[in-house]
């Protein structure tokens, strides 16, 4: 692999699924508590939608695997085109190594992965929730519901305010923003769902996307269910291959029928209805059996837009 | 189905490898088990789901053929997560068998690689000697099944647990059933991790296996030092990757010293032409890429065209022809 030189592009040309690209670092820096970086891939750009996913390959000592960065921005015209935007923490060697790339270096990208944010079919206000670095995706999602005139609001949340990524993007993107921090350093002391209520009554929230760590997509996945708002979630789990075949990034879904199916992050998400994800089956923590019967446990038929109403599928 | 077609490429610059004279036809055709394969490149059973998830990049047919994900008699929900640790040159993987079972990858699965027109090596998987029976039997005269692969490591409910590839009277035992239900060549799946791996190879090859994959992964176990968690849900699970080529390697040629007329389905690390090679000079008659798969979507295609161009620089014109060349130091 090891490419070394940007400009090859390997896939499908008549579909806008995923290729392999080398392309050029135009831009690697600290974004807050973060950090942003920019490459050059016009494919991946032009086929791209919010809530996807890139798979960079990295050479850090003791790594094998890509690393699965969502998509923060990316640019389809005007100067910058074909430029794709990701944001990372820097937890891991196989992160720690892509701090340390250079302008002008280049990287092996695959991409772009999984499941996109389901647009609303028809007028609605949209609450975009993101915690950490999870605000990432968002930015790209705000864009587009704005461009189709839709109303968008965020609550982003973090653990101080050192980490709230790009404050002044977030307000930009939208009608209105709510901060909250763990500390109280900045905005709302407490949690995403302690502004959950108020931002919903005040914007009329009808639809809620959500990205970030799996408690608070879980939190606001509950919330959104006690008020029978549809809510689509953004999941990051680990991953090995991020094309669907390894099998490792499963988490559980609910069924129709009521079974829990392990479901792939990375072909079947990273974006799931939020209704839909088991996280009291937990199949995150505990083993066997397989599938669950429970005929007591209906999820309550939401009386206001239902997700058939919003997304036009059930 | 869209057509495969590498863009081009939008700089100047060529692809690696691509530079150079057009080249010389080589023979890349190999037999595996009595399965004439256009060339060997093969993919490894877990590391390519059902095929259609890799033929969103390339027609998948390239491949010499697929080895799809074991399936098992009734659907599988598979262990809880993690089910991945990353390791030095490796990953341990625990999914714990997840597929849909038999009757949905008849219905669902196997029917696109049927229309595609692929070479389709079906891996089964069991707990008991019976459900290694009942999914060879519903396998039978199914168009596109060029081979079954027996993945005999698994455990042994009948046997306290005990992995069946670890005891040569269990593997003969799944390998006599499946021979008996069978109409198509059938490779057994053989684990590194025993004392004799020469012993058990010729139990299954007197039990009717027409010939051996060899390896499935290597058990291993990470531990998270400041949590003390395993880094699997399961505790232990399969080492794969480069890691365990070496492994691999010395596996097939023990092997194929002890039985040199028994073909052989090398896997496990293979990435790059050079590790292709090392398998077919050790022994074995074609190649599974698993993991490689991971970290380039494209390895199959790449490895092809590699090993073509390795073989034309060499003026070597046949593949087979290297199978089972190891050069004596003295
Ligand atoms: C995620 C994963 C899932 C696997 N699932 C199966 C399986 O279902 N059946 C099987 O026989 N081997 C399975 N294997 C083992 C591979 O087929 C192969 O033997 C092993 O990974 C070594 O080859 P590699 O290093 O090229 O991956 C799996 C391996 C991985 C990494």
């Amino acid at each position: 692999m090891m490419a070394t030189r940007a400009g090859s592009v390997r896939g499908r040309t008549d579909t806008d699924g995923p290729v392999q690209v080398t392309c050029e670092v135009l831009a690697r820096r600290r974004e807050g508590a973060y950090w942003l970086l920019s490459i050059a891939a016009p494919t991946i750009a032009e086929r791209a939608r919010p809530g996807q996913f890139v798979n960079i390959a990295v050479e850090a000592p003791g790594t094998l695997l890509r690393r699965p960065f969502s998509i923060a921005r990316v640019s389809k015209r005007g100067m910058a085109a074909g430029t794709v935007e990701v944001v990372f923490d820097a937890h891991g060697p196989g992160t720690a190594w892509l701090t340390s790339v250079d302008v002008h270096d280049v990287v092996d990208v695959v991409g772009p992965l999984g499941t996109p944010f389901p647009i609303p079919q028809r007028k609605v206000s949209c609450l975009l929730i993101g915690g950490g670095y999870g605000v990432a995706p968002l930015f790209f999602l705000a864009d587009e519901l704005t461009r189709k005139g839709l109303r968008v609001d965020m609550i982003v949340g973090a653990a101080s305010q050192d980490r709230i990524l790009n404050a002044i993007e977030a307000k930009r993107l939208t009608a209105s923003v709510t901060f909250t921090t763990d500390d109280g350093s900045y905005g709302v002391h407490g949690r995403v769902t302690d502004a959950f209520d108020e931002v919903v009554d005040r914007c009329g929230s009808g639809v809620v996307y959500a990205c970030g760590p799996n408690p608070m997509l879980r939190a606001v996945s509950e919330r959104c269910r006690e008020r029978s708002i549809p809510v689509q979630v953004a999941v990051e789990e680990h991953m090995a291959c991020g094309i669907g075949v390894c099998f490792t990034c499963t988490l559980p879904l609910r069924q129709k029928d009521g079974s829990v199916r392990m479901k792939r992050a990375c072909l079947d998400g990273p974006v799931f209805n939020g209704g839909r994800i088991a996280w009291e089956e937990t199949r995150f923590e505990v083993g066997p059996p397989i599938v669950v019967d429970d005929d007591e446990e209906e999820l309550p038929e939401p009386p206001r837009p239902t997700d058939a109403d919003v997304w036009g599928d059930a | 189905m869209s057509e495969v077609r590498r863009i081009e490429r939008t700089d100047a610059q060529a692809p690696r490898g691509a530079e150079g004279p057009p080249q010389p036809a080589v023979d890349l055709t190999t037999d595996l088990a009595g399965v004439a394969l256009d060339n060997p490149i093969l993919t490894a059973s877990g590391c390519f789901a059902a095929g259609a998830e890799m033929d969103r990049f390339y027609d998948v047919t390239e491949l010499g053929a697929i080895v799809v994900k074991s399936v098992t008699p009734e659907p599988r929900e598979g262990l809880p997560t993690p089910r991945m640790a990353e390791t030095p040159s490796g990953m341990l993987n625990a999914i714990g068998l997840q597929n849909p079972g038999i009757d949905a990858w008849l219905e669902h699965d196997l029917p696109w690689l049927q229309r595609k027109g692929a070479k389709v090596v079906a891996s089964i998987a069991g707990k008991s000697v019976e459900d290694f029976r009942e999914v060879a039997r519903k396998l039978r005269r199914h168009a596109g099944i060029v081979a079954i692969e027996v993945n005999l490591s698994c455990p042994n409910v009948d046997h306290r647990g005990l992995v069946f590839a670890c005891s040569a009277r269990d593997s003969s035992e799944v390998i006599t059933a499946v021979r008996r239900e069978s109409d198509v060549p059938i490779l057994a799946k053989l684990t590194s991790d025993v004392t004799d791996i020469v012993a058990i190879a010729r139990a299954v090859v007197d039990a009717g296996a027409d010939g051996l994959t060899l390896i499935n992964t290597v058990l291993g176990m990470t531990i998270d030092p400041e949590t003390g968690r395993p880094g699997l849900y399961n505790t232990y699970g399969g080492l794969s990757g480069p890691a365990i080529r070496p492994i691999a390697v010395r596996n097939v040629h023990q092997v194929h010293q002890a039985l040199p007329e028994v073909p052989i389905l090398g896997c496990g690390g293979a990435r790059t032409v050079g590790d292709v090679v090392q398998f077919l000079r050790a022994g074995a008659s074609a190649v599974s890429v698993g993991t490689a798969t991971f970290v380039d979507p494209f390895i199959g295609p790449t490895l092809i065209a590699e090993l073509t161009r390795w073989l034309a620089d060499r003026d070597i014109d046949r593949v087979a022809d290297l199978i089972g060349t190891v050069e004596p130091w003295s």
